[in-house]
């Protein structure tokens, strides 16, 4: 599907920004967590300088923003920029351009590129590819084994120690199965404080899978995945970063059972350093919708079923989750239009995140707004290491924010979102709160739902 | 009047009953007749499209087709999307942007027919589904159906067992669907390897063994067990599946006296069924294939002529 890209003004360098590094913009009205009456923030130097009712400090900018509520920035611990080798699918500059209109300030990109990010050279590429377009942190990820194909070692420590600082390990798209690589990946990233993100997957109880196993993969002829799949490799490698003290994360939980196998791993004492992350679709969508085998439904691990989203979703709620993720995964018009079975699995997600978890989490009640900045932003950039992102919206704080209109509702359209792709399982629904803008480091990167102009850092 | 055929799950009662008074119908009109050939769809353009092997079906389509005037073109369809060919849809377009009324498709993908009828429906094309991967193959459970009403009369209250590889099987799934939808009751067995998780809502009732089903059976249909399974680690050995599942002489005794077998075929001879059984008037499989061409003459005549031909 080709279209006209919002953000084809992105790479001229030179261009008028809104706001900098050396500017000064005002937030007016804006309500930090959705908290009290609306207040003021003076953005200078990329830090909130000040917070106050009625400020009337000179600025280069003022925002008006209605009582919208402030937020730091969004940070995404998976994220497929597909650049390089997929450019027809997505690129760092569009998924940055749909990062920061999803309210993103910082996204990892994971490795299944192709060429794989399993060295130096690549996760450099793609971290200054980032730097270039300027519109959101890209923190590469690093394959975990070399050339995602689970038999040796990646050379974790070379791309820990290059410029793009990899503190993210993953060959997500497939499992570390090897039980004894993945106890080796656990204990060798400890010696650079590095987390290793598993995707959880035993292949030999998924081979040929193409939905949740149950009522639905029963009826319409698709090969089942099993929840236990899942579920038994999470334990094993809870365990295994138990034995060694490794930090393992574990990606898209989708089955009820993996969210009370991880509830009561981390009630134990002594629990080590174990995270998980939920997709946006995964609290929101069932395999009910796979009745027409549309494969903009196909997603790896599956939609599964109604008992399984509200375990997530409560589980998200109490903690025994941290964070949600995208797993934004944009494919080519023909990787999905297709037989389900052909179609590769992924669905777009940076734009959509927000309002599904405000649809799924916030207007149900199970979180409020700083439940929405604990699992958005906070917990993943905590996770990931980040010192500058997931911080308090206070002063002296980096400028790294998004501001949320939550009364306006929006229609999604796959093919209105920036990324080259238009996979959005979401297609035709309503969602709940709207980007006004995100801010990183001071400088607007999305506003009313348009890039803002800028100079990359280079 | 059906616009597609994807599913025997999408058939109602009145349908499905439509379609198998019309088979028979039409098998009265041939019968004894020298010229078999009826003019109801001269000037339609039908094509198969099997990505699958499959002599029986596609022989039995293009007969079909054939004694009702119609043009028929058969395309074999060799690699899909997977195997960087040509798209399905791409393929789908073409012929039906040459002048295919209606496009009968065998695939290996779950849900390729769905896919076609999407992408058809705009242009006018219908669709039969001929098979699609372990999901329906609608046109053999309206033939096992016809099949049972010639042995059995009527299916209401009658009660049928379908045994072997439920999980892989098409031709399970289309049965337990269509049977249930007039008024039969159906008795699935089969070893849990090869039974799937999610069957409880399927309304049948599921058994791992065989003989205490037969005698209170009015029909088995014994599955084939594709070779790939047997290697699959779905059970030990085919012997071990043999004795335990197939069809074989004492079992044909254990059945009440008017009770018939069916087999979608090809068969396996001495694997899922023994020969003498297979070649006993118990058994019904030369009927299923007659009845098969009948059978789809009636859905090319109930998607393609039209109610006003039907007059």
């Amino acid at each position: 599907m080709n279209r006209a890209k919002e953000t084809s003004n992105l790479s001229g360098g030179g261009m008028s920004g809104i706001g900098g590094p050396g500017e000064r913009i005002l937030l007016k009205d804006v309500r930090p967590y959705g908290e009290g009456e609306p207040v003021d923030v003076l953005v200078a130097g990329g830090v909130i300088a000040e917070i106050g009712s009625g400020l009337t400090a000179d600025a280069d900018e003022i925002l008006h923003a209605d009582g919208a509520v402030v937020l730091p920035g969004f940070v995404d611990l998976h994220t497929h920029l597909r650049e390089p080798g997929r450019e027809d699918a997505e690129t760092v500059e569009t998924g940055s351009a749909a990062a920061a209109l999803g309210g993103y300030t910082a996204v990892f990109a994971m490795a299944n590129t192709d060429p794989v990010a399993d060295n130096a050279v690549i996760v450099e590429h793609v971290w200054r590819r980032g730097r270039e377009v300027g519109l959101v942190d890209v923190h590469p990820v690093g394959a975990v084994t070399a050339g995602l194909r689970g038999s040796e070692l990646a050379e974790l420590g070379t791309m820990a120690r290059s410029a793009a600082k990899v503190r993210v390990f993953s060959d997500d798209g497939r499992c570390v199965d090897d039980p004894l690589l993945m106890r080796r990946a656990l204990e060798y990233t400890g010696a650079f404080g590095a987390v290793v993100a598993q995707h959880a997957e035993d292949p030999r109880l998924t081979v040929q899978a193409q939905a949740h196993e149950g009522a639905n993969a029963a009826r319409l002829g698709l090969a089942g995945w099993p929840a236990p799949a899942e579920e038994s490799i999470v334990a094993r490698d809870c365990m295994l970063a138990g034995h060694t003290g490794g930090r393992l994360h574990v990606c898209h939980v989708s089955t009820s059972g993996t969210a009370e196998f991880l509830r009561w791993w981390r009630s134990q004492d002594g629990a080590t350093a174990v995270s998980a992350e939920v997709t946006p679709h995964h609290l929101l969508l069932t395999d009910d919708v796979l009745g027409n085998y549309d494969p903009v439904h196909k997603v790896n691990p599956p939609l599964r079923a109604d008992a399984d989203v509200h375990a997530l979703r409560r589980a998200l709620a109490d903690g025994t989750l941290d964070c949600v993720a995208t797993d934004h995964a944009p494919h080519a018009a023909q990787d999905k239009d297709c037989e389900w079975s052909a179609a590769r699995p992924g669905m777009l997600g940076l734009q959509t995140a927000l309002g599904v978890v405000l649809h799924t989490m916030l207007e149900p009640g199970l979180l409020d707004w700083r439940g929405v900045a604990r699992v958005m932003s906070e917990h993943p950039a905590r996770i990931a290491g980040l010192a500058d992102q997931g911080r308090p919206v206070a002063e002296g704080e980096p400028a790294n924010l998004v501001l949320v209109d939550p009364e306006t509702r929006w229609t999604v359209r796959g093919a209105e979102l920036a990324s080259v792709s238009a996979n959005t399982p979401f297609e035709g629904m309503e969602l709940p709160g709207r980007v006004m803008a995100t801010m990183l480091r001071g400088r607007i990167t999305a506003h009313e739902g348009k890039i803002a102009r800028a100079e990359g850092e280079r | 009047m059906i616009r597609h055929l994807l599913s025997a799950e999408s058939l109602d009662a009145d349908t499905a009953t439509g379609v198998l008074d019309t088979a028979d119908a039409l098998k009265q009109t041939l019968l004894g007749r020298e010229v078999r050939k009826l003019p109801t769809l001269r000037g339609r353009t039908v094509v198969t499209m099997f990505y699958e092997n499959s002599t029986r079906t596609r022989v039995s389509f293009e007969v079909a087709g054939k004694w009702m005037s119609a043009d028929v073109i058969n395309v074999s369809a060799t690699g899909s999307s997977t195997s960087k060919g040509e798209s399905l849809r791409d393929t789908a377009l073409t012929l039906s942007a040459a002048g295919a009324d209606c496009v009968i498709v065998r695939h290996p993908a779950s849900g390729a027919a769905h896919r076609l009828a999407g992408w058809l429906d705009e242009a006018g094309t219908q669709v039969v589904n001929a098979g699609d991967g372990m999901h329906e193959h609608p046109t053999q459970a309206l033939l096992d159906a016809a099949t049972l009403r010639e042995r059995l009369g009527e299916l209401t209250g009658r009660r049928v067992a379908i045994v072997g590889d439920l999980l892989h099987s098409r031709v399970a799934r289309s049965n337990v669907h269509l049977l249930r939808t007039l008024g039969a009751e159906v008795v699935l067995v089969a070893p849990p390897t090869l039974v799937p998780s999610g069957v409880q809502h399927w309304g049948a009732e599921v058994r791992h063994e065989l003989d205490p089903v037969l005698a209170g059976v009015d029909a088995v249909m014994m599955l084939r067990v594709q070779a790939e399974r047997m290697h699959g680690g779905f059970f030990p050995s085919a012997r071990e599946y043999s004795i335990a599942y197939g069809m074989n002489e004492t079992r044909l005794g254990l059945l009440p006296e008017h009770a018939v077998v069916l087999h979608p075929g090809p068969m396996l001879r001495g694997m899922e069924i023994a020969p003498d059984v297979a070649d006993s008037p118990r058994a019904a499989v030369n009927e299923q294939v007659r009845n098969g061409v009948h059978v789809r003459m009636a859905v090319l005549y109930h998607l393609l002529a039209g109610e006003e031909v039907a007059a």
